[in-house]
């Protein structure tokens, strides 16, 4: 069985983004750029399951600007066998994505597509879902455990209130909590393999998917700052505040 | 510029965070547009009747059947679409279930989806959070029908009663057979429900072990009347259940009173909790990002001010 993982290269969770004084987005020239989070996990997720016997082949796609190929590459370290970019400098939205990933799954014709949950720039958390229902596969989202035998895959789901598992029959979407796995560290030989498997470019044109955005950013502002606190000198202090100033217990 | 409105609920109650999208819907229609509320369920009966007791809410509509019975995204999703045509505007509150069906419904319609919006700028135009809560974006949409989920602190809840709308109950869509429910573990909490609380208390890695983590934030949360909360650190570490970890990735809150006690405060956590309304920061390093946002910090040991702090109140 085939799975395809898709990825996605965004600011480094660690940097403090700034907005653009003309409010047109936010600074990201030369800021340090990443593989979104949930996507590593992603990755690591097929790669288990290669590594069990249950997938064949792991597929990583990324779709954007020629330097989400440094995300593919780090993809095909984790483990991915091979990569496509859907290469384009347009703005890319959810749906977008979602139909350019529909098209690479008629093509390749995976049994599985898991997913990062969201991406931490544009925090949407859209993707997957929308590419299930373009497929009409069933989704398990904020997954924190999978097991695939049989042609079903059960996956426990991460909900508001604890947790909840479901049965998938496949072709299906599956999309990565936190607490799924520990993405593994890349090793410089496995960088180095990395170089050497195969990545494929395509364009958005070459598949047939209009990528036009839906969703018109007017503007992007800075959130309203807070007012500097204070520090108080112990608890007697803090508790009077409270009672007397913030007025909140 | 009639709303639907899909409930979230538990078949014999409505779950809060239905009453703040309700609110974002009325918004949307500017007042004058009508407010539908959609409860698809399974012996949903006093779930239905509740939403129709909404204040702002003029239709009810309640569909029966298994299909139902456990939110299935597939299922909920079908029955929305077979609704969505007599709608401008489909809203879910952005829980763990509205973020899991929304954008199935958004790709079905083939129209594009605003997560988590914060604030209803005019009818079609919105603002959200990106980048953790770094910035607010303002998005216009362009696409006919709206779909939206709605950050629940953005919004006040609408009153839970005084209303009185039609209950109808048309057949349901069929079950998708794509994906079934096998079980759930939905931990017990006599605590206010996080995203709904007052007052939260929260804790950090720096509480060292689930024990200690029980032992000294249960007395102050119960003093309190307040809901716990944990940063992912503390969550990953075992100390707190998934579903207690406030940041990006966890529960937005906006409590009145919000205590982070041993968090460092990384963006991550600031992002879930940072629209509260007055932050108290209790931590040993005086130069932990928290006291940036902390209206009250105090630098000193939690393990001798908590239990000073649950003393004098």
């Amino acid at each position: 069985m085939k799975i395809l993982v898709p990825v996605k290269r965004v600011v480094d969770y660690n940097v403090k983004v700034r907005v653009k004084s003309d409010g047109s987005g936010v600074d990201i020239a030369n800021v340090k750029m990443s593989m979104n989070p949930f996507d590593e996990i992603a990755i690591e997720e097929a790669v288990r399951l290669k590594e069990k016997g249950v997938a064949t082949e792991v597929i990583a796609v990324s779709c954007g600007p020629l330097q989400c190929q440094e995300t593919l590459r780090t993809a095909m370290a984790i483990g991915a066998d091979r990569a496509i970019l859907v290469e384009t400098s347009e703005e890319l939205q959810p749906l977008a994505v979602a139909k350019l990933l529909k098209a690479l799954v008629d093509k390749e014709a995976p049994q599985l597509v898991i997913l990062g949950k969201q991406a931490i720039d544009d925090d949407c958390n859209q993707t997957g879902q929308m590419l299930a229902a373009l497929l009409g596969w069933g989704q398990a989202t904020f997954a924190s455990k999978v097991e695939v035998e049989g042609g079903v895959a059960k996956v426990t789901r991460e909900v508001d209130g604890g947790l909840e598992t479901l049965s998938l029959a496949l072709p299906a979407i599956i999309t990565t909590d936190l607490r799924l796995n520990e993405p593994r560290y890349v090793t410089l030989p496995n960088i180095m393999k990395a170089k050497k498997k195969p990545l494929e470019r395509v364009l958005p044109a070459d598949l047939g998917v209009d990528v036009a955005p839906r969703i018109k950013t007017l503007k992007v502002s800075e959130p309203p700052k807070r007012s500097a606190g204070i520090k108080v000198a112990d608890v007697a202090a803090l508790v009077d505040k409270l009672r007397n100033e913030a007025k909140v217990i | 510029m009639t709303s639907l409105v899909i409930a979230e609920h538990d078949h014999a109650s409505i779950r809060p965070a239905t009453l703040n999208t309700v609110t974002a819907a009325i918004q949307c229609g500017a007042g004058t547009g009508e407010v539908h509320v959609l409860v698809a369920g399974h012996h949903a009966q006093a779930a239905a009747q509740a939403a129709a007791a909404i204040a702002g809410v003029a239709k009810v509509i309640h569909v029966e059947g298994e299909a139902f019975a456990h939110g299935l995204a597939e299922n909920v999703a079908a029955q929305v679409i077979a609704l969505a045509a007599s709608y401008s505007h489909l809203l879910f509150p952005a829980t763990a279930s509205g973020k899991n069906i929304a954008p199935r419904v958004a790709a079905l319609l083939d129209v594009g989806q605003i997560s988590d919006i914060t604030k209803v700028d005019a009818a079609d135009t919105f603002e959200r959070p990106i980048y953790a809560g770094n910035a607010i974006a303002t998005v216009q949409s362009t696409d006919a029908v709206k779909v939206i989920t709605v950050r629940t602190t953005g919004f006040d809840a609408a009153a839970s009663t005084g209303g009185a709308a039609t209950v109808e109950t048309p057949g349901g869509v069929a079950d998708s057979g794509k994906s079934s429910f096998v079980g759930s573990e939905i931990a017990k909490s006599d605590r206010p429900e996080l995203t709904a609380a007052k007052i939260i208390v929260s804790g950090g890695r720096a509480l060292g072990s689930s024990e200690r983590f029980h032992a000294v934030l249960e007395p102050l949360a119960d003093k309190l009347g307040a809901a716990l909360g944990a940063s992912r650190a503390a969550v990953d570490a075992g100390y707190a259940p998934n579903d207690w970890q406030v940041g990006q990735t966890g529960k937005i809150v906006a409590p009145q009173l919000y205590v982070a006690i041993g968090i460092s405060g990384a963006i991550q956590h600031l992002a879930g909790m940072k629209d509260s309304k007055v932050i108290v920061a209790i931590n040993k390093d005086g130069e932990a990002p928290i006291f940036s946002v902390a209206d009250y910090g105090l630098e000193a040991d939690l393990f001798a001010a908590v239990p000073e702090l649950t003393g004098a109140l």
